[in-house]
């Protein structure tokens, strides 16, 4: 079956500037994403996975227009959206939605049930009056809410619940693609599946796209046909779900499936675990950036940048050396 | 566990009419805060109701009955019930009419600094950069002068009328709601329901009036009420250095600024106004208090 692209990222870089120092400025660049290239297809979950810092939450934030990218281009349906004008930016956010990590800070605390659901179709200008309640009712009863929880504030809710609130938020605009930033890391685990299966239900029923964030490889496997690995604002590795799972390419990907804890304990072996820190993106090594923490790393790693490329068909593959 | 609290909340028919019972019932509680109303409710009355409360017409002068002490003194008498003061005015029907003045001032100058502070604040913690820095420097330039002088420099140029009073008191004291909502402006626009917000598409101003405003609007209402306080202590300074309310107007302050004179001999005259601003601003402060406690989440449920 050929896919088609409904997201392409193209060289995309995202560099925040520090300033330091009083009488003498420093400014130092930060590469948060240095250099992404991936297409998202149309009705895929794509994962993200990454330690903390390597720049997942910010990818998501450019495909979602909420920080502007200092290089590069997000193609959303074939259009680039950093030529759009502020107001067609506006527009464009209508197909692309967001549900966020901590469904505790992600929804006002001030507005009720009603005008948090409702609020997207009213900036639109898309229903009032009886018309709105009327959609408000059917998103909630789509997330698995009750009508009679219309007049509700937030804290009257447990977590899992906002979350709902904040995936009824997201689809009330019918968007196409919705970036899930860690939508299920700050719940309960027993929520977590819950939350899951509904992002799938959802999914096969309205034909969703996904961009899911997570930053362990277990958290998504249940949920993406695809997992892109990030490692210091780059795609080390990105391929089919099954096929990172049983032949990693990438050390970094080797390592991280090595760090899942089984629970078996006869099934216990010597772990290669990676050592050491994620290096800073302001100052990032030399060559390969993962180099420093990598088993197999040459003098060749150290000097020369590793190309991102296709080394088996739809496997991309940023190593030097990949696990063949 | 989970399950119970749900049940809980689902068998309550209305919860809006159940938060509101609650925040009474917590304020029956709140011994400081009922009597915080209690004082301030009763003050308002007599402003309002002065012409029907006061015995006397405040500004009527009779030279006989001059500086009467209150009525349990020797020599006082039961119809002037505080005294009188070095003009034979009652006392009495002078607080009660100068709670009009002295009330009117301190709320009106803290609608005019709450307003300009707040749109200020919010328009220098939101858009930031260069408002923000023109914003925050006439801030820190106008905390720099002192107050008084400052206040005295401009009435004495534009001459002393109750509008003048409003517009002097609120112009220097809206620099503390501006720091105030800008730094609460600067917390609350990074957190994840502004981002949520800009997601869907919201406008600057949606975000401003319905995500920012109503989040900082606590700590603002407490800030506002405890103002009150010291605008009627500044009102009453000025009148008191004779640049603020001008006879036959009367205010607390005014009345204080009269008495000083004959403070050794008739200690009534400026005793009973110096009380009603005590009062009252004790008054205003435990509201202030209790709201600052009820507006805060955590006290919520």
């Amino acid at each position: 079956m050929e896919q088609t692209a409904i997201l392409e990222i193209k060289n995309l870089k995202k560099h925040f500037v520090m300033t330091k120092g009083i009488i003498k400025k420093n400014t130092t660049k930060v590469r948060a994403v240095d250099g992404l290239n991936f297409d998202v297809y149309q009705g895929e979950t794509l994962g993200i996975v990454g330690e903390s810092g390597c720049g997942k939450s910010t990818t998501g934030q450019l495909i979602l227009g909420l920080l502007d990218a200092t290089e590069g281009n997000i193609y959303f349906q074939n259009r680039d959206l950093a030529v759009l004008s502020q107001e067609e930016l506006r527009k464009a956010r209508r197909d692309l939605q967001v549900i966020f990590q901590d469904p505790y800070s992600s929804l006002n605390p001030r507005m009720t049930v009603e005008e948090l659901i409702g609020e997207p179709l009213v900036v639109h200008k898309l229903a009032s009056g009886k018309k709105l309640r009327e959609e408000v009712i059917e998103l909630m009863k789509l997330v698995g809410l009750g009508e009679h929880q219309l007049k509700r504030f937030p804290h009257e809710f447990s977590g899992g619940q906002r979350q709902r609130i904040g995936i009824a938020r997201a689809l009330a605009l019918k968007p196409k693609v919705i970036v899930c930033d860690e939508a299920v890391s700050a719940l309960d685990v027993s929520i977590q599946a819950q939350i899951l299966n509904l992002l799938k239900k959802l999914q096969r029923e309205l034909g969703l796209t996904y961009v899911f964030i997570a930053h362990g490889l277990p958290a998504v496997r249940h949920i993406s046909d695809r997992i892109g690995v990030m490692y210091l604002g780059r795609m080390v590795e990105l391929s089919d779900r099954d096929e990172i799972f049983e032949k990693p390419l990438h050390p970094y990907t080797q390592a991280l499936l090595d760090s899942v804890p089984i629970p078996d304990p006869k099934l216990r072996k010597e772990h290669q675990l990676i050592e050491g820190e994620i290096p800073n993106p302001s100052n990032p090594p030399s060559g390969c950036h993962f180099h420093p923490r990598c088993p197999y790393a040459t003098d060749r790693c150290r000097q020369e940048d590793p190309e991102y490329r296709e080394i088996m068909p739809k496997h991309f593959v940023a190593c030097h050396h990949p696990l063949l | 566990m989970n399950v119970v609290i749900e049940e809980k909340v689902t068998s309550n028919p209305n919860p809006v009419t159940k938060r509101m019972k609650k925040q009474a019932f917590r304020l029956l509680k709140s011994k400081t805060g009922m009597l915080g109303i209690i004082i301030v409710f009763f003050v308002t009355l007599m402003a309002v109701f002065a012409p029907v409360l006061a015995p006397f017409d405040p500004a009527k002068t009779n030279v006989v009955s001059r500086l009467l002490p209150p009525f349990w003194m020797e020599g006082g008498t039961t119809e002037y019930l505080l005294g009188t003061d070095n003009l034979g005015r009652d006392i009495l029907s002078r607080i009660i009419y100068g709670s009009r003045i002295s009330l009117m001032v301190g709320i009106a100058a803290v609608i005019v600094a709450g307003a300009i502070g707040m749109i200020l604040g919010l328009i220098a913690g939101y858009y930031g950069k260069i408002f923000d820095f023109i914003i925050m420097r006439t801030v820190d330039s106008i905390l720099a002068i002192p107050t008084i002088l400052f206040m005295l420099i401009v009435l004495a140029v534009l001459g002393p009328s109750i509008p003048t009073l409003i517009l002097v008191l609120g112009g220097t004291s809206w620099v503390t709601y501006a720091r105030m909502v800008r730094s609460e402006t600067l917390s609350v626009k990074e957190r994840d329901y502004v981002r949520s917000a800009k997601a869907i598409g919201a406008k600057d101003f949606r975000i401003i009036t319905k995500y920012i405003l109503p989040n900082v609007i606590s700590s603002f209402i407490v800030i506002a009420t405890l103002n009150v306080a010291t605008i009627i202590i500044l009102e009453a300074s000025l009148s008191f250095l004779g640049l603020g309310i001008q006879p036959p107007d009367v205010s607390w302050g005014l009345m204080l600024s009269d008495g000083r004179q004959y403070i050794a001999t008739s200690w009534w005259v400026a005793t009973f106004p110096g009380l009603a601003i005590t009062i009252t601003v004790l008054g205003v402060i435990f509201l202030g208090d209790w709201l600052r406690d009820e507006l805060d989440p955590k006290m919520k449920d």
